[in-house]
C-alpha cells in the first residue's frame, strides 16, 4: 500500500492471498517461483516469509504437474491457489485443467468436487512476443466444469479471490498484465458484488461497450472520448466469462439498443462471438444496429511495438464502431 | 564413444574460440545498453557467463546440423553464424531483423543456418529438435540435430518425452543442457529430486557426459565426442555443461535467491578470462593480440547496431503478413 492510501492492482491480489491464507489453513500457494523469487510479476512477494515454504510452495517447471497436483489436493479437502505464469504456459497444464478439474464432478456422478483456484497472467502489451502474449480465455470459458473470472479493477483483485477460494468448484482467475501496476483507492470490500455478475462501470443511453479484463480500461477511455462528441456509452465489464451474466448483458442492450464488443482475444471463436450471439437471440429485435466487436488481429502477438499496438484492439476503433453503430439505423 | 578426439590446442584455434565468446559477451553488452535505453523491449535473457557453451559445442557442428535453442539464444545465433546486424535489427524490432521484427531477442530464427529459433516455452524446443533429426533420418540426410535447453527444463514432460523418443528410435540429437544451476530464481536442488542430470539419460539407455562449462576447451572435447558417437550412428546423446550466468535471469530481477558471493566466485571462472589467462600465461598469445580482438570485436558491434538502427518499421499495413504461407497474402 503507498503512502496516499493507494493500492495497486499486485498488492490488491497478494492482500487477497494474504487474507486467505490467514483465514484458512486448507490454503495454500503453489507454481513456479511464487517463493524465493517473490513471483514472476511479484504478486506472492513477501508471502514465503510470512507463510512459510509448506504453505508457499515452489515448484519444478512442470505446468502439468503442478496444476494436477492442485487438483488432486483439492478433491482431498485442500483449498490450493495454484498459480502458473501466464496462460501461454497453462497450454502445457490443459489436460489436467479440461480432462480433470473440468469433468471429475460430473464424471463421477457428482461425487468428486474439484475447488482449485487457478491463477494466471494473460494478455499482451509488453512486447514478449507470440509465446508469452496471447488471450485464451475464451479456451476455458468454452469448458463447461470451469468458472472463469477476470478481475479487471482493484476491487475485484482485492476480492474475488476470496470469492473463488469458497466456491466448491474449479475457477480460473485471469490477471491482464497490463494491469499489474495500476492503482486506485483502498477498497473495504462492501458493496462488492457477487463474482458471477457483469457491473455496468458507466451508465450510458446510447451504446453498449462490453468488455472485461485488459480491454476495460479501452472500453472506458472510448466512452469517454464519444462523450465529448455528444454520444452516452454504457460500459458493461464482464467479470465472469463463465458463467456469462446474460441478464445483466441483456438489461444494458435493451436499453441502448447497440453493442460494441471489446475482446483482446482473437474475433473467430472469440468471447465476443459468444455475446454477440447471445445479444442477437436475446436482444434482436431491440436492436438498432448488428452488434460490433473489436477483438485482436488474426496474427500471433507480434514483438515490434507499433505491430504489436496495431494487433490490439484500441480505444479508436471502439470509437470508431460506436459511432458506426449509431450511424447504422 | 571409446574414440579418442584429438582437442585442438594451437593458438590459432584459441583465439577463434576466445573472438566467439569476445563477440558474444560484448554483443549482448550493447544490447543490455540498448534495453536501458528503452530501445530493445519485451524480455532480455543475457548469456554472460555462460558462452564457452554455445562456443564450445557450435564449433564441432556442421552446416548440415541443425539448431534448436531457448530464449537465452543470442549467442547460439552469433555462433552459428548469423548476420550480427540481422540479429541486432529484430532486437530493435526492425524489418530488417531475422525475423522481421516479430520475435524479437527471444525468437531469434534464420533457416538459411538451420537455425529454428529461440523458443520462449521452456522445453518447447526439444521435441522440434527430435523431429529434425527424424526428417534427416527419414531423408537419408548426413545432418544431426542440436538442442540448447536450461537445468529447468529437465523438470517438464517435453524434456522426457523427447529424451525417450528420440533414444527409441535412435535418432541425432545432441541434447545440450546448459545446467547454470537456476531456473529463474529456483535453484536446481530445489527443483530436481536427484541433481545429477546424467542419471536422466541413463535412464533412457543414452549416453552422457558431463563437462565444466566455463572451459571452452573442455565444453569443446566433450562436444567432439559426443557428436562423434551421434554421427557414428550410436543415437542420441545427452551432453551437459555445468556453467553459471553471472547476471539477472532477465532485465526483471533482484536476484533475492542467491548471494551475491555465490556469484562473484562463479565470475572468478569467467570462461573469457580463463582462456585468456591460460593464453597468456602459456605465451601462446600476448595482450596485443587479445586488445586486437576486442577492437575488432567492438567495430563489428559498432557497424551492425549502425545498420539495425538504421532499419526500417515493418509497415502497420503488413501485419498479418506470414501467418500462412505466401508471404503477405493473409
Ligand atoms: C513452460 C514454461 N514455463 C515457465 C516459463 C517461464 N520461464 C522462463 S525461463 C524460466 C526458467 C528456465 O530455467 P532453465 O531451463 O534452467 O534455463 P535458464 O533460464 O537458466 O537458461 C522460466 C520459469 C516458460 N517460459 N515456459
Ligand atoms: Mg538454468
Amino acid at each position: 500500500m503507498t503512502a496516499d492510501g493507494q493500492i495497486t492492482y499486485r498488492e490488491a491480489l497478494r492482500e487477497a492471498l494474504r487474507e486467505a491464507l490467514s483465514a484458512d489453513d486448507r490454503v495454500f500457494l503453489m507454481g513456479e517461483d511464487v517463493g524465493r523469487y517473490g513471483g514472476c510479476y511479484a504478486v506472492s512477494k513477501g508471502l514465503l516469509a510470512e507463510f512459510g515454504p509448506e504453505r508457499i510452495r515452489d515448484t519444478p517447471l512442470s505446468e502439468s504437474a503442478f496444476v494436477g497436483a492442485g487438483i488432486g489436493a483439492a478433491i482431498a479437502g485442500m483449498r490450493p491457489v495454484v498459480e502458473v505464469m501466464t496462460v501461454n504456459f497453462s497450454l502445457l497444464a490443459l489436460d489436467q485443467i479440461v480432462n480433470n478439474a473440468a469433468t471429475l464432478r460430473h464424471m463421477s456422478g457428482g461425487q468428486v468436487g474439484v475447488p482449485v483456484v487457478i491463477r494466471m497472467a494473460t494478455g499482451a502489451g509488453r512486447q514478449l512476443a507470440a509465446q508469452h502474449s496471447h488471450s485464451l480465455e475464451a479456451w476455458y470459458a468454452h469448458v463447461p466444469g470451469l468458472k472463469v473470472l477476470a478481475p479487471a479493477t482493484i476491487p475485484d483483485a482485492r476480492f474475488m479471490l476470496g470469492a473463488a477460494l469458497r466456491d466448491p468448484d474449479p475457477v480460473i482467475l485471469f490477471e491482464h498484465v497490463m494491469l499489474y501496476n495500476a492503482s486506485g483507492p483502498v477498497p473495504d470490500g462492501a458493496g462488492c458484488e457477487p463474482i458471477d455478475r457483469a457491473v455496468v462501470r458507466r451508465a450510458g443511453r446510447d451504446v453498449s461497450l462490453i468488455a472485461y479484463g485488459g480491454t476495460l480500461a479501452k472500453a472506458l477511455e472510448a466512452a469517454e472520448a464519444l462523450a465529448g462528441d455528444g454520444i452516452a456509452a454504457e460500459v458493461v465489464d464482464l467479470r465472469s466469462l463463465r458463467p456469462l451474466d446474460e441478464a445483466t448483458l441483456l438489461e444494458s442492450v435493451r436499453r441502448t439498443r447497440r453493442a460494441v464488443v471489446v475482446d483482446e482475444g482473437w474475433r473467430s471463436g472469440s468471447l465476443a462471438a459468444e455475446i454477440s450471439a447471445r445479444l442477437m437471440e436475446g436482444a434482436f429485435w431491440q436492436l438498432d444496429a448488428p452488434v460490433a466487436r473489436v477483438c485482436a488481429a488474426e496474427v500471433p502477438i507480434p514483438y515490434a511495438r507499433h505491430l504489436e499496438q496495431a494487433a490490439l484492439p484500441q480505444p479508436a476503433a471502439v470509437v470508431a464502431a460506436a459511432k458506426a453503430a449509431m450511424g447504422a439505423r | 564413444m571409446s574414440e579418442a578426439v584429438k582437442p585442438h590446442l594451437s593458438s590459432a584455434h584459441l583465439l577463434g574460440l576466445l573472438r566467439q565468446m569476445v563477440r558474444i559477451r560484448r554483443f549482448e553488452a550493447k544490447c543490455a545498453e540498448l534495453y536501458q535505453a528503452e530501445k530493445i523491449r519485451g524480455f532480455l535473457h543475457l548469456y554472460d557467463g555462460e558462452e564457452a557453451v554455445a562456443v564450445g559445442v557450435e564449433g564441432q557442428l556442421r552446416p548440415e546440423d541443425s539448431i534448436v535453442s531457448t530464449y537465452r539464444e543470442h549467442g547460439h545465433a552469433l555462433v552459428r553464424g548469423l548476420s550480427m546486424a540481422a540479429v541486432m535489427a529484430e532486437m530493435l524490432g526492425k524489418r530488417e531483423g531475422c525475423s522481421r521484427g516479430r520475435g524479437g531477442s527471444m525468437h531469434i530464427f534464420d533457416v538459411a543456418a538451420r537455425f529454428y529459433g529461440g523458443n520462449a516455452i521452456v522445453g518447447g524446443g526439444l521435441p522440434l529438435a527430435v523431429g529434425l533429426a527424424l526428417a534427416t533420418r527419414m531423408q537419408r540426410g548426413p545432418g544431426i540435430s542440436a538442442c540448447f535447453f536450461g537445468d529447468g527444463a529437465v523438470a517438464e514432460g517435453e524434456f522426457h518425452e523427447s529424451m525417450n523418443l528420440a533414444a527409441l528410435w535412435g535418432l541425432p540429437v545432441l541434447f545440450v543442457c546448459e545446467n547454470n544451476l537456476y531456473a529463474m530464481g529456483t535453484a536446481l536442488d530445489r527443483a530436481q529430486a536427484c541433481t545429477d542430470l546424467r542419471g536422466r539419460a541413463e535412464s533412457y539407455g543414452m549416453p552422457a557426459l558431463t563437462v565444466d562449462g566455463m572451459n571452452v576447451v573442455a565444453v569443446e572435447a566433450g562436444a567432439a565426442r559426443a557428436i562423434a558417437a551421434i554421427r557414428s550412428g550410436g543415437g542420441p546423446f545427452f551432453l551437459e555443461c555445468r556453467t553459471y550466468r553471472f547476471r539477472a535471469h532477465s532485465m526483471f530481477d533482484a536476484q533475492l535467491y542467491r548471494e551475491r558471493s555465490e556469484v562473484e566466485a562463479w565470475r572468478a571462472r569467467c570462461p573469457i578470462r580463463l582462456l585468456s589467462g591460460w593464453l597468456q600465461d602459456s605465451g601462446m598469445a600476448h595482450a596485443g593480440q587479445i586488445a586486437a580482438i576486442e577492437a575488432a570485436v567492438d567495430s563489428e558491434i559498432a557497424e551492425a547496431t549502425a545498420a539495425a538502427e538504421a532499419g526500417e518499421w515493418e509497415p502497420v499495413g503488413d501485419l498479418a503478413r506470414d501467418v500462412y504461407a505466401g508471404g503477405d497474402r493473409q
